[in-house]
């Protein structure tokens, strides 16, 4: 139970010329066929196994949207198929089918029944349903004096008040406040540790790595990359920023991890180095110890501006911290061909202990998004140790005095 | 097959939904459930009133002093019954289409639920209307029961005729357009207001052709004059509503998929 297997799925609307077309076609038996397949999805092939937790990412328009509903079973493929075992509940689109007038316990056992739950069966799961909605008194008033978010409470509550074998999560759980997102993740992240299995399409790198076994990358309706999250997730920020000419690299690094460059080229990465104070390169780093991030650039072509930023990653590849030279407030302007620049960032590595990779990234403004000249993920690879701390967990270091008063 | 057993696994969505449309329409209202009553009570008035005592309008063999209003009784609750069905099952998938495109769940439940507040609303006014029949004196007898099976049919044409356009209107609006205007023009070609017999011979045998007639005249004759149907003429009706219903259904199965994306 819980498993989904894709084969060959693809889908594709229907495009008429005119509105009269489709009538013809309708009415005139034998016609030939008036309209033009507009494909949003072809040829996708995967499986996920009972109990895996899988990411769908892409940019908007890439067809996840329309895949999850294939998967649900709202919209039929138009090629391949979909087979899935179990249960599914979608979170996809929370309160809907909520009727103002009614109170929250009413519209909690309407849209129960809609999921397929009898009233006996709603009636034993309402208890639990109040208790992790926790909106009080409110569940007998009428929704429409609800605020968004308790509606989302309720609604997200109605919707996994039993474990699924699937479950379907879009981004509807970036609404609701920030208490209410823990309490959501931490039940998701439960199922999923009793063996639902997840489908979790999302732009947030965090919960993609965070939460994700694997993830999958579409693009213009086709499958482009799927394995480890960090790497898609790598390649997919790569991607964002895809231009003309833009080559996107991936190559295995010593340790075995990916190494995503990407980027037009009319600037370049020549090296980068991490120093200590002293200017030596260094590999392992103590707690709070000051060092230089070093690199090294040079232009190829005239450029109006020119930013470089960095990023540190954790093992897990989430960032801990980025900054550029734009919000460090020190831009460059009309630069010219051959021109070569050396950065230095100097801070102290307040961080725990483990190991650390720093992505670089030229660019414009203040993001990679607009112009891309080299995005360069695992540009450096460092380790943090722990020599005269006292022991904490964390992958920062707060400097903490205690006092203590009995 | 199928369909029936997935409606079935959906029944406690379906009577609940029944009950909250119902509740929906009137918790927000003083007089509540009155209204349902209130509106075809005012037409009715109107309709007596205008034909019967302004343009002294007699109905031709009938000398009781609620005859005419009997008369159109019969015909107006009726035929609102018909007119509610059909143009409320022919929207019904526009009007859902956002439950549609975003939940899975069987989506015949929704004329069916249409189809249950039709008849919930039919059948609070027409209770009420047997109770003024009894109290008038007018009550036919076990003639009354012959509306049971002229019910059915009604329903089922209804139905069919609703799902066939439902659909259709999802592809093509100028459907649900067109329907009203049509509609306007059935409820004028049917004899609901005039008796039949006041028409010319030719006009007579034409309205025939219109499904509705069989059935509306014969609830007239079981309410007016305590006639038993002339089962022979409901034969085209029932025919037509049969033929209709498999259409509606194969139609809706061969382009359900499509219409997701058409929503």
């Amino acid at each position: 139970m819980g498993s989904i297997t894709v084969t060959q799925l693809g889908k594709a609307y229907k495009n008429y010329p005119s509105r009269w077309s489709r009538l013809a076609e309708w009415l005139i038996p034998f016609g030939r066929v008036r309209h033009k397949m507009k494909w949003v999805l072809e040829d996708l092939n995967f499986t996920v196994s009972p109990g895996e937790a899988v990411g769908i990412v892409g940019i908007n328009g890439a067809g996840k949207s329309t895949l999850l509903k294939m998967i649900t079973g709202t919209t039929r493929p138009t090629t391949g198929s979909v087979t899935v075992t179990g249960r599914i509940a979608a979170l996809l689109e929370l309160g809907m089918g909520f009727h103002p007038d009614f109170t929250g316990r009413q519209n909690a056992i309407m849209a129960g029944q809609l999921l397929g739950y009898s009233v006996a069966e709603l009636e034993q799961l309402m208890p639990e349903i109040e208790r992790f909605a926790e909106i009080g008194e409110y569940i007998d008033q009428p929704v429409r004096v609800y605020s968004s978010g308790m509606q989302m409470r309720l609604a997200f509550s109605v919707a996994t008040a039993r474990r699924p074998d699937i479950l379907i999560v879009d981004e509807a759980l970036s609404v609701g406040d920030t208490y209410f997102q823990h309490k959501s993740f931490d039940r998701i992240r439960e199922f999923n540790k009793l063996g639902t299995t997840l489908l979790i399409v999302s732009h947030d790198k965090g919960a993609v790595q965070g939460v994700c076994d694997r993830a999958i990358l579409l693009n213009a309706g086709r499958l482009a990359m799927q394995g480890e999250p960090e790497a898609v997730m790598d390649y997919y920020n790569a991607m964002l920023a895809d231009r003309v000419n833009q080559v996107v690299r991936q190559e295995l690094t010593q340790d075995g991890k990916v190494q995503t460059t990407s980027g037009t080229g009319e600037a370049v990465i020549l090296g980068a180095g991490l120093l200590n104070e002293q200017g030596d390169p260094i590999e392992v780093l103590d707690i709070g110890q000051s060092v230089k991030l070093r690199v090294r650039v040079r232009v190829n072509q005239a450029l109006p501006e020119l930013v470089l930023g960095y990023m540190i990653k954790d093992r897990l590849g989430q960032a801990v911290f980025g900054t550029n030279s734009f919000h460090l407030q020190k831009p460059l302007e009309q630069l010219v061909p051959g021109e070569r620049l050396e950065f230095e960032f100097s801070f102290a590595a307040n961080l725990g202990e483990g190991s650390y990779s720093i992505a670089l990234a030229l660019h414009t403004a203040d993001t990679h998004i607009t112009n891309n000249y080299e995005w360069r993920d695992r540009a450096i690879v460092f380790n943090v140790m722990n020599i005269n701390k006292d022991k904490f967990v964390g992958v920062v270091w707060l400097p903490t005095a205690l006092e203590i008063k009995r | 097959m199928q369909m029936l057993k997935a409606l079935w696994a959906y029944r406690g969505f379906i009577s609940g939904s029944v009950r909250r449309e119902f509740q929906a329409k009137y918790s927000n209202s003083l007089l509540g459930a009155a209204w349902t009553v209130i509106n075809p009570l005012a037409m009715i008035v109107v309709y007596t009133v205008v034909f019967s005592q302004i343009m002294r309008a007699k109905l031709p063999g009938a000398d009781s002093q609620f005859a005419y209003s009997i008369y159109l009784c019969a015909g107006v609750l009726t035929w609102t019954f018909f007119a509610e069905t059909v143009s409320r099952t022919q929207n019904v998938f526009l009007e859902h289409a956002n439950l549609l495109k975003k939940i899975s769940f069987p989506r015949l439940c929704l004329p069916v639920i249409v189809v249950a507040n039709a008849s919930l609303n039919f059948a609070i006014i027409f209770g009420l209307f047997t109770i003024f029949l009894i109290a008038s004196g007018s009550f036919p007898g076990v003639v009354y029961l012959a509306l049971i099976p002229l019910l059915v049919i009604q329903v089922l044409f209804s139905v069919g005729l609703g799902i066939t356009l439902g659909v259709l209107n999802v592809f093509f609006r100028d459907v649900g357009q067109l329907f009203g205007v049509v509609l306007q023009f059935w409820f004028w070609l049917t004899p609901v207001v005039y008796p039949i017999n006041i028409l010319p011979a030719f006009a007579r045998e034409a309205l025939y052709y219109n499904p509705m007639t069989s059935l509306i005249v014969s609830y007239q004759n079981i309410l007016v004059s305590g006639l038993w149907p002339d089962w022979r003429s409901l034969w085209p009706v029932t025919l037509l509503a049969v033929l209709l219903c498999s259409w509606g259904l194969m139609l809706f199965r061969k382009h359900a998929g499509e219409m997701v994306d058409e929503l």
